[in-house]
């Protein structure tokens, strides 16, 4: 195949009356890599998705799948996409094992080759001992995982997941994780949103910033963290401390200027390099000014935002993706 | 489907998926054996679930005894005299007023379900669309049998003696089945419109009724006035209520059955394409 592209989508356009949810998106995602879309609730992810998924019909742009026109022919797009939804998209009245043979019947596999299909992931999802069960007493993590484990049935060559940690614990989230990349060496691509710049940062080879129906930025995550700034060093020093003093030491030690609250005896420092955290420490100590707490805060998603965009993530509730 | 072969590389022995290849696989639409195959896989899974909920049954099993009964014993004398004489004109028009409940259930069942995340996962997958709409359908023929067979067995137990013997009852409770079965199609069709499973409810009680009892279901169409057996004679239901006591009662298939399988042919035709349709664009 002479393009490279798994996906390739230019100025894509979703309306829903007068409001425009997807303004002129383009993307393109090469075969074999995480491509994450970060971006806060409403921004769009959701919805680009869903058209590139056939799921919503495209109102303006053009969209490819590995070479296949989106809008013209769907059918073929079904059969290379494997889609995992925010919201569990499995039978809620059926077990896990029943769930997983329905989609592999549907998709043409024979009936037998169905069943062995339906236990191969059962157990590679951990799920063999809840296989019987109905989904009613599935965990949040264990529908996820069945949700994927359905995506995977025919082995598409693109998954798209939606948010696929939203709501999980931070031990399923590091399962869910794992479970991702392995899906990558084995030759897949992936197309994920989320809301989470770590989960960006862990996962993605490149990003998308999504904002209000636009993108904003595409990088790879070490370059946008750049773009948006470095971690920061936040410290409170112990009582009758000389804050004075201490932002001296910092200047003298790192270069940088920190932002001081001397009501509270608090200094937020920019930290270019998280290793010289130490160094600041030490000197402090050498300079004989105690501390009664410290943390290195990472740039978070509303840090980005706000360095993109000029307003925060969460500063204007917008109506989520239309479903 | 071709999809099969890539299968055989298991998840414990991961032979890297293969773009190009996937492509290639690729078809532009099911065929009509690959759709025959999602129909079918569709009707099971509406089996499992009944199954599991035998509630859902209720309808299917109280209203034929309740109304047979009911209505054998209040408008019996009325109507035709006596019971007995009522009896072959009211077990047929039973019959029919059952299967349409069991259609109007399809519809209201089929909006409750698209409300669920599962049919965003059938929208996703590569199956001709109107299998989700078909396979719930195949497995509500069970309902049609059971109500139509507990009709006939609760007229017989309270001394209905249809004429038609064994051929003429076997004859017109398949017709009954086959009808329920196309006018589901409308039901289904407005499950996929309305907005709500109870506006589906709504709105489909406000087409049963009329189409029951504006029909000769229940009354001889003689005692109506003119404008009404106008619409009494265009109506399906009739017609299927006639062939349905022709059946019974002499055993015999008359033009009756002929209108009635052609009416049926008819709504098949009109409704379920747009059912296919209006589902297609609820994307």
């Amino acid at each position: 195949m002479a393009d490279l592209s798994a996906v390739r989508a230019e100025s894509l356009v979703k309306n829903f009356g007068d409001f425009r949810a997807v303004d002129e998106i383009d993307l393109h995602v090469r075969q074999g890599e995480i491509f994450g879309v970060l971006g806060p609730n409403g921004a769009g992810k959701t919805t680009t998705l869903r058209m590139l998924a056939t799921l919503l019909p495209i109102d303006g742009g053009h969209a490819e799948i590995f070479g296949v026109d989106v809008r013209r022919e769907p059918h073929r797009i079904r059969q290379l996409v494997g889609v995992t939804g925010q919201y569990a998209s499995v039978d809620e009245d059926l077990t896990a094992r029943e769930n997983l043979w329905l989609f592999a019947r549907l998709q043409g596999l024979p009936g037998t080759r169905a069943k062995a299909i339906a236990g191969e992931l059962l157990e590679r999802f951990g799920l063999q001992e809840a296989a019987d069960r109905p989904l009613s007493q599935f965990s949040g993590g264990m529908r996820r995982r069945l949700d994927l484990a359905s995506s995977l049935i025919t082995r598409p060559p693109l998954i798209f997941l939606d948010e696929p940690t939203t709501g999980l614990d931070p031990r399923t989230r590091g399962q869910m994780w794992d479970t991702i990349r392995e899906l990558v060496t084995d030759g897949s691509t992936i197309l994920l949103t989320t809301q989470y710049l770590d989960e960006a940062d862990q996962l993605a080879d490149r990003v998308a910033v999504i904002d209000r129906g636009r993108k904003v930025a595409e990088d790879t995550p070490d370059a946008l963290k750049t773009q948006v700034g470095d971690s920061t060093l936040q410290l409170s020093l112990a009582d009758g401390s000389d804050i004075a003093l201490a932002a001296n030491v910092v200047r003298r030690l790192l270069g940088e200027e920190p932002v001081l609250t001397p009501e509270s005896g608090r200094m937020n420092i920019p930290l270019p390099d998280p290793n010289r955290a130490a160094d600041v420490l030490i000197g402090l100590r050498e300079a004989g000014l105690g501390i009664s707490s410290v943390s290195v805060a990472k740039p978070t998603l509303d840090e980005v935002f706000l360095a993109l965009t000029g307003h925060g993530a969460d500063d204007e509730p917008q109506m989520e993706a239309a479903r | 489907m071709t999809t099969t072969s890539t299968m055989t590389a298991t998840t414990h022995n991961p032979r890297r998926v293969d773009p190009s290849a996937a492509v290639a696989r690729t078809t532009s639409r099911s065929s009509v054996q690959e759709t025959w195959i999602q129909i079918l896989a569709m009707a099971r899974r509406a089996l499992k679930k009944m199954r599991r909920k035998p509630e859902q049954f209720f309808d299917v099993l109280i209203q034929p005894l309740l109304f047979t009964a009911m209505f054998a014993f209040i408008f019996g004398g009325a109507i035709s005299g006596s019971v007995s004489d009522y009896l072959p004109v009211l077990i047929p028009g039973i019959l029919a007023q059952t299967a349409l409940t069991v259609c109007m259930a399809t519809g209201v069942q089929l909006r409750e379900d698209m409300d669920k995340g599962v049919f965003d996962r059938f929208k996703s997958l590569p199956i001709a669309r109107i299998a989700p709409l078909a396979g719930p359908m195949i497995a509500d023929l069970i309902r049609y049998g059971i109500a139509s067979v507990l009709t006939l067995a609760s007229g017989l137990a309270i001394g209905y003696r249809p004429g038609g013997g064994v051929l003429g009852c076997v004859g017109g409770v398949a017709l009954t089945v086959i009808s329920g079965w196309s006018l589901a199609w409308i039901f289904t069709w407005l499950g996929t419109m309305a907005r709500s499973a109870q506006s589906v409810q709504g709105i489909s009680m406000m087409i049963m009724f009329p189409l029951t009892f504006l029909s000769n279901a229940f009354v001889p169409a003689e005692t109506l006035p003119g404008w009404l057996q106008a619409f009494v004679k265009v109506n399906p239901v009739s017609h299927v209520v006639s062939a349905v006591r022709d059946l019974f009662n002499d055993g015999a298939v008359t033009a009756e059955v002929g209108w009635a399988v052609i009416g049926c042919v008819a709504v098949v035709a009109i409704f379920a394409p747009l059912a296919v349709r209006s589902y297609s664009r609820k994307m």
